[in-house]
């Protein structure tokens, strides 16, 4: 199976989708004659035409709410958002109109948008650029989050999304783009909404998403060799839909439970998860859920120290050891 | 309004304005005259019924209609002047002062006052309420809650007609106060920058809710449209002959050029914001006074077809009668009806979860 990068699985799933089906268009800042800010959309400008591939203007607000009123008449814009982090400027449009349409027109409209983009910290780019959305976003019933870790899965999951009716956000991580991954040649689709045991284990679960996971597996390797501990990873992949059932399985295999999230603490994915955990899988606990996320502050900007504030496999095997201890 | 309107009208036209001769106007028969005249009673109507309903109490003490109702009283001719220029691929958006376009669209109006009631038969299931009507089928949007947040998705509305490939525009329709929004500016840039058939209609009323336009914005609220190279004009929207012409030229170069344009149609709403506005602070009851006796434009067009012979005070009096049983049965009708149930609370959520069978994700959508 031939090795591509994330950025370059992402770019062939806008390839194929924008190929596939006529309605797709992609847009966003510098995605087409800049050649990505990122380089994701490399190339899709000069196969598809502007038509198809077209740069906007630095106006999140506008330009999300053009997309929504498209997708509203049929079309399937993908919008690229430079930053997650920029999510803020066009809240209005897409958390008030995206999420909310369908609702307040008893189902008469639709929007199938896709809004996709990195976000993540680690890059020392500071608070204003190193925002996590997924749990404000998937507060918000009338939207699908996702957030793939690998190539294979970032593929899958943004072809289903693409073809997705309803709005769909599609979170990416910049210290991913490079990281290589076996994708297959011919064609396939990852469901929304389904987890994936990346590694089986009977010790510990630890419940992951995002680049997080990339990091637990190197924990788990370690705690295999150097600690005879078997830990297994649970991949969410989507925050919403949420696949509970693959984590309350592995929670019932290995009665420990460790959630591991680039996310503040307070409202975030793992405090939902943690709820649903206790309140459905109570008696199969061995010991207290533990929660690892990012050091509760805004994003610092110095870089040894913005890598002490994130979840990164130190830490991640501090809290497994004290989960077993 | 006055059954008798050329006895409180002040400046009644002696002839037909030249508005009136315009093409867009002089082309239309009797018949078609007297239905622009018909809408704008029937939103009148709707509109008095609507609110006797939310101050009213029904049956069981409780109130008909909750939260706000922002009428549309006054500002009847531009609902209904642009929307019957409406063609196959002409789409509307707008905010929250929604009624008349609704109506103007050609929604029925039981089903917008069984929206107002909260109750299934609504047209949006009771679930939108006074600022979300909704009618796709119509080419009608909404219906936006947010001053100024329905723009982009106007602009939106024009890049898929133009994607699509059809000859068509859309009209996104603001109150003053939204000009002063960031997204309507953005929304104006990409227009002009990506040349999408967007008609941006200010519909001027003087007030952003309790705030009058002097205190609120600064320069001519069209001509902002100049810093964008986009055509601009303002008219009198009390007039609906004058109304159409205006928004006719810039349909038509929307449609046949793909180029937007800003239209600001100067009106006056007789009720406050909302009805939940006291509507004493910040303007006088003579102004208001003053505008109905003035400018009403029920009765500006009234008094244009009765002297063109298009109407008479007989008729004139028929079409009113009809629009209060009209009002008077939606009423009834939506008091008869049912209230959603809890059961509906998470339909029309999700596509995917109103079409299990083609459900194609896992995983639980809802956390309950």
């Amino acid at each position: 199976m031939p090795q591509i990068t994330y950025r370059e699985a992402v770019r062939h799933a806008l390839a194929e989708e924008l190929t596939r089906d006529p309605n797709v268009v992609v847009m966003g800042e510098e995605v087409g004659q800049f050649q990505g800010a990122y380089k994701v959309t490399q190339g899709l400008l000069e196969k598809f035409g502007p038509l198809r591939v077209a740069d906007t203007p630095i106006s999140e607000a506008g330009f999300i709410g053009m997309g929504i009123g498209a997708s509203m008449l049929g079309v399937r814009p993908v919008m690229e958002l430079m930053f997650w982090s920029f999510y803020s400027v066009a809240f209005d449009q897409i958390l008030n109109n995206a999420a909310n349409v369908r609702y307040m027109s008893g189902g008469q409209i639709n929007c199938p948008i896709v809004i996709r983009g990195p976000a993540n910290g680690g890059t020392n780019v500071g608070a204003t650029h190193s925002h996590t959305p997924e749990n404000i976003l998937a507060a918000h019933p009338g939207v699908k989050v996702i957030v793939p870790s690998t190539a294979y899965d970032a593929k899958g999951l943004l072809k289903s999304a693409i073809r997705d009716n309803d709005p769909v956000f599609f979170l990416e991580n910049t210290l991913l783009y490079g990281e290589k991954g076996e994708v297959p040649e011919e064609e396939y689709l990852i469901p929304l909404g389904q987890a994936d045991v990346k590694r089986e284990g009977k010790d510990l679960t630890i419940v992951t998403y995002g680049r997080p996971v990339i990091q637990s597996l190197a924990v788990a390797e370690l705690l295999a060799k150097e600690h005879d501990i078997s830990v297994e990873i649970v991949d969410l992949r989507t925050i919403r839909p949420l696949d509970i059932d693959t984590v309350l399985a592995s929670v019932r295999k290995t009665h420990r439970v460790l959630i591991v999230e680039e996310q503040k603490p307070f409202c975030g994915v793992g405090a939902q998860l943690t709820y649903m955990i206790q309140a459905e899988a109570f008696d199969e606990l061995d010991a207290p859920i533990s929660r690892l996320c990012t050091i509760d502050a805004p994003a610092i900007y110095s870089p040894p120290v913005e890598a002490e504030q994130l979840p990164n496999p130190q830490r991640i095997l501090k809290a497994a050891l004290a989960l077993l201890d | 309004m006055s059954k008798k309107p050329s006895a409180t009208i002040d400046q009644k036209p002696a002839a037909p304005v030249p508005y009136g001769q315009a093409p867009v106007n002089a082309s239309l028969t009797a018949e078609q005259k007297i239905e622009l005249y018909r809408q704008m009673v029937r939103i009148r109507r709707f509109e008095e019924r609507s609110h006797r309903a939310y101050t009213g109490k029904n049956a069981a003490g409780g109130a008909n209609i909750g939260g706000f109702l922002h009428l549309y009283n006054g500002q009847e001719a531009i609902a209904v002047g642009c929307c019957s220029l409406m063609g196959k691929h002409d789409h509307v958006i707008t905010a929250y002062r929604d009624h008349g376009h609704a109506i103007a669209v050609g929604m029925d109006t039981k089903a917008l006052m069984a929206e107002l009631y909260g109750k299934i038969t609504g047209c949006s299931k009771g679930k939108g309420g006074s600022m979300h009507f909704f009618s796709p089928e119509r080419n009608y949007w909404g219906g936006h809650g947010i001053v100024g947040g329905q723009i982009p998705l106007g602009v939106g509305l024009a890049y898929g007609v133009k994607y699509k490939g059809h000859k068509g525009s859309a009209m996104a329709f603001m109150g003053d106060g939204a000009v002063n929004q960031g997204a309507v500016h953005e929304a104006y840039n990409l227009a002009a920058l990506w040349n999408l058939p967007c008609v941006f209609v200010i519909e001027n009323n003087g007030y952003s809710m309790g705030t009058s336009q002097a205190r609120s914005s600064a320069g001519e609220l069209a001509k902002r449209a100049e810093g964008y190279g986009i055509a601009w004009a303002a008219c009198d929207g009390h007039d609906v002959y004058e109304v159409r012409a205006t928004m006719d030229k810039y349909l038509t170069i929307a449609r046949e050029e793909c180029k937007p344009a800003v239209v600001e149609i100067e009106t006056y709403r007789y009720r406050g914001h909302s009805v939940a506005d006291p509507d004493n602070t910040y303007r006088t009851k003579a102004e208001i006074e003053d505008y109905r006796r003035t400018k009403d434009p029920i009765q500006v067009f009234q008094a244009i077809l009765l002297a063109e012979g298009v109407l008479t005070e007989a008729s004139a009096e028929k079409i009113d009668e009809a629009a209060v049983a009209e009002a008077e049965a939606a009423a009834e009708f939506a008091d008869a009806s049912p209230y959603p149930t809890a059961e509906d609370i998470q339909k029309d959520v999700y596509w995917e979860s109103d079409n299990p069978d083609q459900r194609t994700s896992q995983g639980r959508l809802f956390f309950n």
